[in-house]
């Protein structure tokens, strides 16, 4: 060792002690009093806690919210039918298709829900019956309840929507992927269904699951055409009994309900698709040696 | 015996500019056929055309005897359709430089999925067929690793037991080893050269030269898209007829020198 690092004292062994963060402190202790007078305003509020407790479990409030995820699961099932076909037109070489795939995208983007749904309900006006010629035929008042207006009119919303998302999620897909598999002789649809969309659907999972979190709240939007999900019943029942607050506790909570078992399971099937990019058996490899 | 590989007058561009300009060689069955050259000197696109991924503007390419791309009818030539460019497609085997593994399977999988997708063997017997040829590239026990659990040397061998599973007449390889570390180069060689002694044909693209010189029963220098010179690995590494390759192998001698 020279002159001069030996006149530098050596640290080895002294007590290493952390910065301070006594800014930290402060703020924590001002989110907890905000919290405390918030929480204390509500306990001390005008709530009848009864009433929510009572209404929980009532018969319409169950099957209001059964009709909730009904709406949600077939909505969903119908846009993400929508978005896949769409967004495979959208890629493809046929200019008609992809013309008329962002036609679609366009107008289902470009309006309001809340307009759509009127429009679905109210077809009628534009076509008074609906059928096959010569084999079937209906009013199409009797054809487009409720329940088919807001399936068609969600649905078919939420397909322009999925669509771009699984277009990017195949854009996502490494060209390389594509040339191996054409290379082993793959022909074009068994090279989407085998090398592109498996890879698709592991990168479009959380953005999916975003929009089937979000398809659950906007299916309340339904209410205004009078399909009976929960928040319609919700104000079936408030109109009656007044406990305006109490009903729509009772709706939170079944709503943060399916939103926490739906976050859950979003986690469950990311890590089930992210196995392939968990390196952590990298390190196993290597103290087994190289293997050749 | 017909010829393995068959170029006449290959041309292509991209855009304005000619990366290929009139290309011909032939490759004979059981030969190693080796092209160099400088980065962008056309040899990468050469051998995408043999297998289409790369289409070709003008000259002929016959693989296996086939004409590349199109089929000769009515006397026009028609491009090939999905299924036929398939089936066109299988008889080669294709060795990417940046190895181009499928994700989301296993070294096992990679091997199989052309098999069992492309031929509809069933997957026990892909399977057995599979290990073994991760066996063969030295993989023994890797089968259910994903491809970012495996160095890029091991993928590359993957890569291989994935291109011969499909029983190709020819491999082709890009640059197989250009994206490894240099640590890794080796392992990839070993393997292609053990390919090499049993007799397949292969066409290597790369950088190696010793590993051209050594390997390759031929080897043809390319640059600015045209073929410089074609000769025996002896010939073409010991006494280079053209200025250009031999500009071009002092060059590289200096540098490994340097």
């Amino acid at each position: 060792m020279d002159e001069i690092g030996t006149r530098l004292p050596p640290m080895a062994g002294v007590v290493r002690v952390g910065l301070r963060h006594p800014v930290r402190w402060i703020i924590a202790a001002l989110c907890v009093v905000v919290l405390v007078i918030v929480g204390r305003a509500f306990a001390y509020g005008q709530i009848e806690w009864a009433y929510v407790g009572r209404f929980l479990t009532a018969k319409a409030i169950v099957q209001g919210f059964g009709n909730t995820l009904l709406l949600t699961a077939l909505a969903m099932a119908l846009g993400i039918i929508l978005g896949l076909i769409a967004a495979l037109m959208r890629l493809s070489e046929n200019p008609v298709a992809k013309a008329i795939a962002g036609g679609y995208i366009w107008f289902f983007r470009g309006t309001p829900i809340y307009l759509q749904l009127l429009l679905w309900f109210n077809l009628a006006l534009i076509f008074p019956s609906v059928g096959i010629p010569g084999l079937w035929e209906a009013r199409m008042v009797d054809v487009m309840t409720p329940f088919w207006a807001a399936l068609l009119g969600l649905g078919v919303c939420q397909g322009a929507y999925t669509a771009e998302v699984i277009r990017a999620g195949i854009l996502s897909v490494d060209a390389g992927q594509v040339e191996a598999a054409r290379a082993v002789g793959m022909r074009g649809p068994q090279v989407m269904r085998h090398i592109v969309l498996p890879q698709t659907l592991r990168i479009i999972t959380p953005p999916i699951s975003n929009e089937v979190i979000g398809m659950l709240k906007h299916t309340s939007i339904a209410a205004v055409i009078s399909y009976n999900e929960v928040m319609h019943t919700a104000s079936m029942i408030y109109f009656v009994n007044n406990r305006v607050i109490e009903m729509l506790i009772v709706c939170s909570i079944y709503y943060l309900a399916a939103v926490t078992i739906l976050s859950i399971l979003q986690s469950l099937l990311e890590k089930r698709l992210g196995r392939s990019l968990n390196r952590s058996s990298r390190r196993v490899a290597s103290e087994e040696g190289a293997g050749a | 015996m017909i010829p393995a590989i068959v170029a006449r007058n290959v041309r292509k561009s991209f855009g304005q500019v000619e990366v290929l300009r009139g290309i011909t060689l032939e490759v004979r069955f059981g030969e190693v056929f080796g092209m160099i050259g400088p980065s962008g000197s056309g040899k990468s696109t050469f051998l995408r055309c043999l297998n289409s991924l790369e289409t070709v503007d003008d000259g002929d390419v016959y693989v296996n005897g086939e004409f590349v791309g199109y089929r000769f009818q009515d006397g026009v030539l028609r491009q090939l359709d999905d299924r036929e460019l398939s089936a066109q497609r299988m008889r080669t085997g294709m060795v990417f430089q940046r190895f181009n593994l499928f994700a989301h399977m296993t070294a096992l999988e990679n091997v199989c999925c052309g098999p069992m997708v492309v031929q509809g063997v069933a997957r026990e017997e892909a399977h057995k067929t599979g290990r073994a040829l991760l066996d063969q590239v030295g993989l023994k026990g890797y089968y259910d690793r994903y491809p970012v659990q495996l160095s890029g040397g091991q993928q590359q061998r993957v890569a291989i037991a994935r291109a011969m599973a499909m029983k190709p007449e020819i491999l082709l390889f890009d640059e197989p080893t250009s994206a490894l570390d240099p640590e890794l180069v080796d392992e990839v060689l070993e393997t292609i050269k053990a390919l090499a002694k049993e007799g397949r044909t292969m066409v290597v693209v790369t950088h190696e030269l010793a590993f051209a010189r050594d390997v390759c029963d031929r080897v043809a220098f390319m640059d600015e898209g045209q073929l410089v010179e074609c000769a025996t690995s002896a010939e073409l590494f010991g006494a280079p007829k053209m200025p250009r390759t031999r500009d071009f192998l002092q060059r590289l001698n200096a540098q490994a020198a340097a």
